[in-house]
């Protein structure tokens, strides 16, 4: 318990490291993933083949290895480097590049399942009565696709949430894994850190999973 | 239900000892007993650093430090063949495999420092190394280390060397002002040096001297040492037993001739002066 | 591609004039990207022969690749192993009648789903070795976390499997005379199994995927053998490397997803069981890994 105290304030200030990676993924995965989704549903088969190829391509890749090759390869080998005074600062924005782009393939996936359970009918039915494409899309497709995308969000989310403890493999070495980590080459391993740390990332991703299951489930559609 | 209970709990005990086994052997007291007694040791050293640890191909890896490891273990076991195996251990990991008792023993250009001191046993140090700085041969402009002020210079993970040159005293050394350059460990620099994105890499001249004979011709030493760095061989913490007779080994290695042999056949090339004594003992903590 | 079909009509002569210029000016954007990263990729001398050459060697393949890939499926097939089994274990014991399995097992799925995977791998490293006494734990830290959290995803799918079954399936079986343990092993089980075989796939993608976190605690697989080791012996190979072993992920999981797809096509058409397949995504599943 002692160890706790006494490496709990710098274990926090890791763990708000994780929130903050959490924020900026969460919001540039969501805006890269739904661009993603509307090339692979777009009329346009060089869309479609592009967003399709860089889905799989993200989402069969270990994300450790997407994230060493953020750092080692896109920034020590082609030089995309974001500070050259702070290499902290570099990793932090290299691990978001990475993490970003490889939740966005997740986000893409989720939203077009979400399309895709609209059944047909609705969308024949829409255009049978006359509605324009965009029409459709916003009064019928969208408000049914956006229901059934809110669960398999969640889940994206809370994975990407957890994911941001493998941002030491993009050099950011001081989120709360990496942390816990040089604490236990410290002191040896501490059940009560462990422990800590675990509850602390319950309080996040717990609520999170039970208000997307009830919302899906309050908002689902009856077929 | 309850047989599937009392099935599950028993497959994750058979698991949990089915690959604890993997690990087993360790009924002997300290590093030195196990060499003794079993006649078989795990080194851990560096698969990445030409000429003091790599990892070329299917072979054990090789260099200077794997060098002294195999003479300073055939002393330990008194002269006898020991069956070693050989085990990654990149700066990052040195003080985890230790207390995990995944290596026994570790020679990976492990700087003995007093930040150390508390979590590791050092016996030696069995070299002593000087912080040198290495730059493209075709660079003009930096010839001595005060030359670097304002050019960039590499910062690799768990490495203090970069220190040296921007503090002052007692931490640092030169306190000069100088553009970081962040990578994960030397290869990466080295890799960026070549690459342009870097000025001078600095660090010590054993790990340097390694990278500029691997690709000869392509980078050059200043040769204006400015720092000792005491290698030492780490040990599990408070392992007193082994790290006596680890340092009997290297004032040996020193006294019959063989660490100026080593040095010559892995540094012999690179016009490096190297010290004809054995350094100072630190001795065992 | 049914999606494109819900949302477009088949388009008439100037909807096929407007779709041929996106695809014109699309592929002309594709191509520019694609051209300036050769360029780029060319000036930063990538396409020298030297980095490439390392890769038709034997040396490489034997000293680095194929370690680290037997290391990485070794790891992946025994966590897969004890996850399906810890799985299958969990799975039915949440819809045990009995509180007291219930409830446990009902926690233990919710909490290992819940904690980060490094973490725990970090934690099962450190601690082993105090109570099992010194040796190498990456293996074990390794296959034990897999097994943990990835059982506890597959424990999901066999309790969804299950209950996608319909209710007068069970009742039919309680009917005839069967007993619990009857019920389950004759009617549920065979035909749940056929309902979730796609997601416990598709999770299998991810355990093995999760196998690189090895490359934290320095396991010999195809990640830090690849990535880390060989490029050291080969300078300048860093990127060459990192392509050659994503290639080797990808293929790995693309054909373990294409197994997933094949088994979700087979059982769609299977009128052996009354249940509908487990979407992959019902459960955190396919995202859930790193």
């Amino acid at each position: 318990m002692d160890e706790l105290i006494q490496y709990g304030p710098e274990l926090f200030s890791g763990f708000l490291k994780n929130l903050l990676l959490s924020v900026l993924i969460g919001f540039f995965s969501l805006v890269v993933g739904t661009i993603l989704a509307a090339m692979r549903v777009s009329p346009t088969p060089v869309l479609r083949a592009a967003g399709a190829t860089y889905v799989n391509v993200l989402r069969n890749t270990p994300l450790t290895l997407v994230l060493a090759f953020c750092y080692l390869g896109l920034s020590d080998t082609l030089g995309l480097i974001f500070s050259t005074e702070v290499p902290l600062t570099n990793s932090f924005w290299l691990a978001v590049l990475g993490m970003s782009a490889y939740t966005s393939a997740f986000v893409c996936e989720a939203l077009r399942s979400g399309v895709n359970t609209v059944p047909m009918g609705q969308a024949e039915a829409a255009r049978a009565i006359g509605l324009t494409f965009f029409q459709s899309v916003r009064l019928i497709i969208f408000p049914q696709a956006f229901r059934a995308v809110i669960a398999p969000l969640g889940s994206v989310l809370i994975a990407m949430i957890k994911n941001t403890t493998v941002v030491a493999a993009a050099g950011y070495t001081v989120d709360v894994a990496a942390v816990m980590r040089e604490t236990f080459d410290t002191t040896g391993v501490s059940i009560p850190i462990f422990i800590g740390i675990v509850l602390a990332f319950l309080v996040v991703v717990l609520p999170i999973g039970w208000y997307t299951g009830w919302l899906s489930r309050r908002l689902a559609v009856a077929r | 239900m309850q047989i599937r209970r009392t099935g599950a709990v028993f497959a994750m005990a058979a698991m949990a000892a089915g690959l604890a086994a993997c690990g087993g052997g360790d009924s002997y007291a300290n590093t030195l007993e196990k060499v003794k007694g079993a006649k078989e040791i795990t080194v851990g050293t560096k698969w990445d650093q030409p000429s003091i640890g790599l990892k070329k191909g299917t072979a054990d890896p090789e260099g200077f430090d794997v060098d002294v490891a195999k003479y300073v273990v055939k002393e330990l076991a008194g002269g006898q063949d020991v069956k070693i195996t050989w085990k990654e251990a990149p700066s990052s990991n040195r003080e985890a495999l230790l207390q995990n008792g995944t290596v026994d023993i570790i020679f990976a250009t492990y700087s003995i420092t007093e930040a150390r001191k508390p979590k590791v046993t050092f016996g030696g140090p069995y070299i002593i190394a000087h912080q040198d700085t290495m730059v493209r041969a075709d660079a003009t402009g930096i010839s001595k280390a005060t030359d670097l002020k304002d050019k960039r210079i590499c910062q690799a993970q768990g490495s203090n060397s970069y220190k040296r040159i921007t503090d002052p005293p007692p931490d640092g050394k030169l306190g000069l002002p100088a553009k970081l350059v962040g990578a994960s460990n030397y290869s990466e620099c080295v890799q960026k040096l070549s690459g342009g994105n870097l000025d001078a890499v600095t660090t010590d001249n054993l790990i340097l001297a390694g990278f500029s004979a691997q690709e000869p011709g392509k980078y050059k030493l200043l040769n204006d040492p400015f720092t000792d760095e005491k290698y030492g061989v780490g040990l599990k913490k408070g392992d007193k037993a082994t790290c006596e007779a680890v340092n009997t080994a290297i004032a040996k290695m020193w006294q019959d001739g063989t660490a100026k042999q080593l040095l010559e056949k892995w540094y012999g090339k690179t016009g490096m002066e190297f010290p004809t004594s054995a350094p100072p003992a630190e001795g065992c903590a | 591609m049914s999606s494109a079909s819900v949302l477009f009509d088949a388009p008439g002569r100037r909807g096929r004039l407007r779709n041929n210029l996106l695809t014109a000016v699309s592929a002309v954007v594709m191509l520019a990207i694609l051209v300036w990263a050769v360029l780029k990729l060319d000036e930063k001398g990538q396409f020298d022969w030297a980095i490439w050459e390392p890769f038709l060697t034997a040396e490489v393949w034997q000293g680095y690749l194929v370690p680290g890939l037997l290391g990485t499926l070794y790891a992946a097939v025994l966590g897969a192993v004890f996850a399906l089994v810890f799985g299958a274990v969990f799975g039915i014991a949440r819809l045990s009648d009995h509180r007291w399995i219930r409830v446990p097992a009902g926690v233990i799925v919710e909490l290992f789903r819940a904690i980060p995977l490094l973490l725990l791998i970090f934690f099962i490293w450190f601690l082993a070795p105090n109570v099992l006494g010194s040796g190498d734990y990456a293996l074990f830290a390794i296959v034990l976390a897999l097994t943990l959290y990835n059982g506890s995803v597959l424990a999901e799918v066999v309790r969804a499997g299950i209950l996608s079954i319909p209710k007068g399936q069970s009742e039919a079986g309680y009917a005839i005379g069967l007993r619990k343990g009857g019920v389950m092993r004759l009617i549920l089980l065979p035909q749940g199994l056929t309902a979730m075989m796609p997601a416990v796939v598709s999770q299998l993608v991810v355990l093995l995927k999760d196998t690189a976190l090895g490359y934290f605690i320095v396991y010999t697989d195809l990640l830090n053998m690849g990535f880390k080791t060989l490029p050291s012996a080969y300078p300048g190979t860093k990127l060459t490397a990192a392509v050659v072993i994503g290639v080797i992920y990808i293929a790995m999981a693309m054909a373990l997803s294409a197994f997933a797809t094949w088994l979700e096509k087979r059982s769609r058409r299977s009128r052996r069981t009354a249940a509908r397949p487990v979407a992959v995504s019902a459960v955190e599943g396919p995202a859930g890994g790193a």
